[in-house]
């Protein structure tokens, strides 16, 4: 029974089957586990979902290659996904036109502001220039900001773990920083935190109102694009990455 | 709902192949993304079946983003070793975009609205 067991494990183990149902699995377990700890943005159905992934490769003594021979088909939808952003972007090009100037002014801005001081700040506190390349693309859209980090050299999963944290961040800060500024028109608080803080930004300002939650949308999808041809050719001159 | 899922490919194909061919730094499926917007422009309207592709894909957006996070095993110690840059990168620098693109974007508007 014991040795029988073993041959199971040892044939689904090596099996992509295996891997890409327990992803699909514990990302709803992780679903379920946000809603009963009441939603909050630092506890992330993501990171709930990498946490437990990770515990159970590392208990079962897997490794991530042979984990992401199963994940991969969920991982390879991340382009697609890209590709489909064109549609949100459609959808608002009547607001678009009307205050193109502006927000791309304001777009260019505050992606080049987000991506400079976070490097500039972790290369004066003493990080590995790895950790630089991987840090600079984190204000953009997960599945745009991993294909950045790749671009540039640096490692896109690290990449994936920093877009979350500055989304949770984002949105625990702009409530506070909002205020601060006096900032009352929607159109700019939606910019703003879809722009800084891509989906988890947006989905908070939905929750300010519709047009704040349209904005933001355009906000991500601009910093996506922006980021995507600003900051690879600017890479090479971030401070810490001088040669 | 094939057709969609082919248009959405082919679209990403032609920003991959792009890229390589011009050597381009851009990710292939941003290509692919304003490749698509432009085509969208161009044709006009929004087909349903796309529209209803890209909600259900960009609804589970999140789940996508698991796999590559779960890579995050692999590089313990880097984290190990500059959290304390990181955590103080994500917040500063998180904190200042958001003030610079507010800041920017509500004295643009109030200008363009009292020309």
């Amino acid at each position: 029974m014991n040795e029988e067991f073993t041959d199971i494990w040892a044939f689904l183990a090596a099996s992509p089957l295996l891997w890409l149902t327990m992803t699909l699995v514990v990302f709803q377990v992780a679903l379920w586990l946000h809603r009963q700890l009441g939603g909050s943005m630092i506890l992330h159905p993501v990171l709930i979902a990498m946490a437990l992934l990770i515990s159970i490769l590392l208990l079962t003594g897997t490794d991530y290659d042979t984990y992401f021979e199963g994940a991969q088909f969920i991982h390879f939808m991340l382009g697609p996904a890209t590709v489909a952003l064109a549609i949100p972007l459609y959808e608002h090009r009547h607001q678009i036109r009307q205050l193109l100037l502006p927000l791309l002014v304001a777009g260019v801005a505050g992606a080049l502001v987000a991506a400079i001081s976070a490097v500039l700040v972790a290369a004066l506190l003493g990080a590995d220039p790895l950790t630089l390349l991987s840090l600079a693309p984190k204000s953009v859209t997960s599945p745009i900001a991993m294909g950045i980090a790749e671009k540039i050299g640096g490692l896109p999963s690290l990449t994936a773990a920093l877009v979350l944290l500055t989304g949770a961040i984002g949105c625990l800060l702009s409530p506070l920083l909002i205020r601060l500024l006096g900032i009352r028109d929607d159109r700019v608080k939606g910019f703003a935190l879809g722009l800084s803080a891509h989906g988890f930004g947006t989905a908070q300002a939905f929750g300010i109102s519709a047009t704040a939650g349209a904005f933001a949308g355009l906000g991500l999808t601009l910093a996506g694009v922006m980021t995507a041809f600003l900051l690879p050719p600017v890479t090479p001159w971030l401070p810490g990455l001088l040669p | 709902m094939l057709q969609a899922i082919i248009l959405i490919l082919l679209c990403q194909l032609a920003g991959e192949i792009t890229v390589l061919l011009l050597n381009l730094p851009v990710p292939g499926p941003v290509l692919g993304m304003l490749l698509l917007f432009g085509g969208l422009l161009w044709y006009g309207q929004m087909p349903p079946a796309l529209k209803h592709f890209s909600d259900t894909l960009l609804r589970h957006l999140a789940l996508l983003f698991v796999p590559a996070g779960v890579g995050l095993m692999a590089h313990f110690s880097l984290v190990a070793r500059d959290w304390l840059p990181l955590l103080a990168a994500l917040v500063i620098s998180t904190a200042l975009a958001l003030v610079v693109t507010m800041l920017v974007l509500a004295a643009l508007i109030r200008a363009q609205d009292r020309p």
